[in-house]
């Protein structure tokens, strides 16, 4: 039954290896399930992960996924690395969204400059102000912050349909649950011709240098980090609990505001009910997939966005659901939790008595 | 008013169901001391399984259920494996589990979602069931209820009688001190979070073959989740559990009895209480630190490894 007993040094060797030897049991099983379900698996691989890439239009959308997931992992990093685990970010994602729809909405006729930066900061406040909500009831209440940012993900989801069939109602959609068009100076400009990838991308780029250097070279950080791993040693120190949470959960939450704004103001361009096709848990995969490292999110990232474009891909070309993704995802947390788990423990052998 | 409070109860009981027996699930897996955020995705593993199980077999509904709960064993045992017998970080293993689910789910799902089935007929115990006001409340419901408040009647009887109960409690405690006088840890701590399974598989396939016979994506609408905070609602004891459970099943029911009742207010209002509920309780019960220490099983969460 115990198939571990532990290393007296960790490996540092898995600590890097882990996530591409958990890729690799992933595309393994990944081929295994191809195969149970009538697939060729050779075939169905290609569809899945290199038929996406063979084309430019594939890259620009590989980036345009890519960019929500880093946003919102390098936010939940931060608080991962303080063991504050925020799981509700697609709520967070969602509350930023109607925060920068309803700027967006409510400017419609005297659009200008200044209706975009509007747009992005009311978004990143409208993450932050719906993790701090948590960050509150952790701080004065105690009331753990996985189940209460889940919980107000349902709340931010059921508002959002509340607006988008009532209030915000485009009057000419049909009926439709949905809100107006955004205008041209509402979204993000495209960036090529006939491609959906646009100017959002630069606020990943932005972020991921902003965390790399606040990881890497801030006092903030370090404390963030103390204080999650040795809590009596941070309070020794001076480092305040309190404080370490409402920073984990007040960034990660602006920063899934952020990817909202992308959302909305980008491929979207309007406030409807299908915002986020879960980018708020898949950066959860993304941010330990990474390392929690602000660059080691941006590969894992890219391939979390691979993973979705291989859904779609798998559902066009060979007629399966496209909630393989999820599968996908699922699979690739256990098989990285498991490898994980090698880091600091080594297989039990039987051994003979002396 | 009473015309109108009648549905309002006899609803409840039945949306209570599913978070009486995922409840009771977790309930037993906490006590043992692993904490498995991962409920939500084994009632949905179990939701479809018992639904397809219900389909392929012409609306055999006992076996759907037997499936569901199967299917959940199955589900708890990959979170066994990485969160007990490779030590993994519980929470993340148990969130996996549920990405994991809501994905395996919605997958199979697919090829489902135009099915329906029977249900079941509510089952009129013999005598009760005419009593007035009371009678339709308690007395006329369909089996599952009946079971779940049966299962929970076995659980706290488990728990605070038996010999068993007893060895559970200890390994929730103290692991260490079980395994230091001799007690398979591991082995216990892997029946526990298989019960749990089981217990949350049913819950879903209940959901997808009783409560609402057909297929949907996402169908258990995070009660697996709100069945995780019943528990901490509940200080880990069985009673305050299916009291916390019936609370709720009132609040879920009350947005599809809001017009009879008069309430004229949105309905993703009334949609969004049990979600807004969930927080509050939280909230009231944890403000008190030393109520939640005094009843907490004391290793919850912390793999155990001998030698450690």
């Amino acid at each position: 039954m115990h198939l571990l007993e532990p290393r007296a040094e960790p490996s540092r060797t898995l600590q890097w290896a882990a996530p591409p030897l958990a890729i690799l049991l992933m595309l393994l099983a990944g081929s295994l399930l191809f195969l149970v379900l009538g697939r060729n698996p050779v075939e169905a691989f290609r569809v899945f992960f290199i038929q996406p890439l063979e084309s430019g239009y594939g890259w620009s959308e590989l980036l345009l996924k890519a960019g929500p997931l880093i946003l919102i992992a390098e936010g939940l990093a931060i608080g991962f690395r303080a063991r504050i685990y925020n799981i509700g970010a697609e709520g967070q994602l969602i509350f930023g969204a109607i925060c920068a729809g309803g700027v967006a909405i409510y400017a419609q006729g005297h659009e200008g400059h200044w209706t975009l930066p509007a747009m992005v900061l009311a978004g990143a406040l409208g993450g932050l102000f719906w993790g701090a909500i948590p960050a509150l009831l952790k701080t004065h209440f105690n009331a753990e912050e996985t189940l209460t940012t889940l919980m107000l993900t349902y709340v931010a989801n059921f508002l959002l349909s509340w607006l988008v069939h009532i209030p915000w109602r485009d009057p000419q959609g049909m009926n439709f649950p949905q809100s107006v068009m955004f205008s041209d100076a509402e979204l993000f400009t495209p960036l090529f011709e006939g491609s959906r990838l646009n100017t959002s991308i630069g606020l990943a780029v932005v972020a991921v240098v902003v965390f790399q250097v606040l990881v890497r070279r801030s006092f903030l950080a370090y404390r963030l980090e103390v204080g999650g791993q040795a809590p009596t040693a941070a309070r020794y120190a001076g480092f305040s609990q309190r404080a370490t949470i409402w920073v984990s959960l007040c960034v990660s939450g602006m920063m899934a505001g952020l990817a909202g704004v992308g959302e909305v103001a980008g491929p979207i361009g309007q406030l409807n009910l299908n915002l986020s096709p879960g980018y708020g848990y898949a950066a959860i995969i993304v941010a330990y997939l990474g390392r929690l490292h602000p660059l080691g999110i941006v590969l894992s990232g890219l391939l979390m966005a691979l993973l979705y474009l291989g859904g779609e891909a798998a559902q066009m070309t060979l007629q399966l659901p496209a909630a393989i993704t999820g599968l996908f995802q699922g699979m690739l947390l256990f098989f990285l939790l498991g490898t994980d788990a090698f880091i600091d423990n080594r297989l039990r052998l039987p051994r003979r008595n002396a | 008013m009473i015309d109108h409070l009648t549905p309002v109860l006899v609803g409840t009981l039945g949306a209570a169901t599913p978070l009486v027996l995922a409840g009771l699930g977790e309930l037993i897996t906490e006590r043992s001391g692993v904490m498995n955020l991962g409920v939500e995705g084994m009632m949905l593993i179990g939701a479809i399984a018992g639904f397809a199980t219900g389909v392929g077999t012409d609306g055999n509904m006992t076996l759907g259920l037997l499936a569901g709960a199967g299917a959940g064993v199955l589900a708890a045992s990959l979170f066994a494996v990485l969160a007990l017998s490779l030590a993994a970080n519980q929470a993340a293993c148990g969130l996996a589990l549920t990405i994991f689910g809501v994905g395996l789910s919605a997958f199979i799902g697919q090829s489902y979602v135009s099915h329906s089935l029977p249900g079941l007929q509510p089952y009129d115990v013999p005598g009760l069931s005419s009593i007035p006001f009371i009678g339709p409340v308690l007395f006329h419901q369909d089996p599952v209820v009946y079971l779940a408040f049966g299962l929970y009647v076995l659980v706290a009887w488990v728990l605070a009688r038996t010999r068993l109960g007893l060895l559970l409690r200890a390994v929730g405690e103290s692991p260490e001190a079980a395994h230091a006088i001799g007690y398979p840890v591991l082995l216990i701590r892997w029946c526990a979070t298989l019960t749990g399974g089981a217990f949350a598989g049913l819950a879903g396939a209940y959901l997808s073959t009783v409560y609402t016979p057909l297929w949907v994506q996402n169908m258990t609408a995070g009660r697996g989740w709100i069945s995780v905070a019943l528990v901490v609602f509940a200080t880990w004891k069985p009673t305050r559990l299916l009291l916390g459970a019936c609370l709720f099943g009132g609040v879920t029911i009350l947005q599809f009895q809001a017009q009879g009742l008069g309430l004229d207010v949105p309905v993703e209002l009334l949609a969004s209480l049990p979600y807004m509920a969930t927080i509050l309780v939280l909230v009231l019960i944890s403000r008190d630190r030393s109520l939640l220490l005094l009843n907490l099983p004391a290793s919850l969460g912390r793999p155990f490894l001998p030698g450690r």
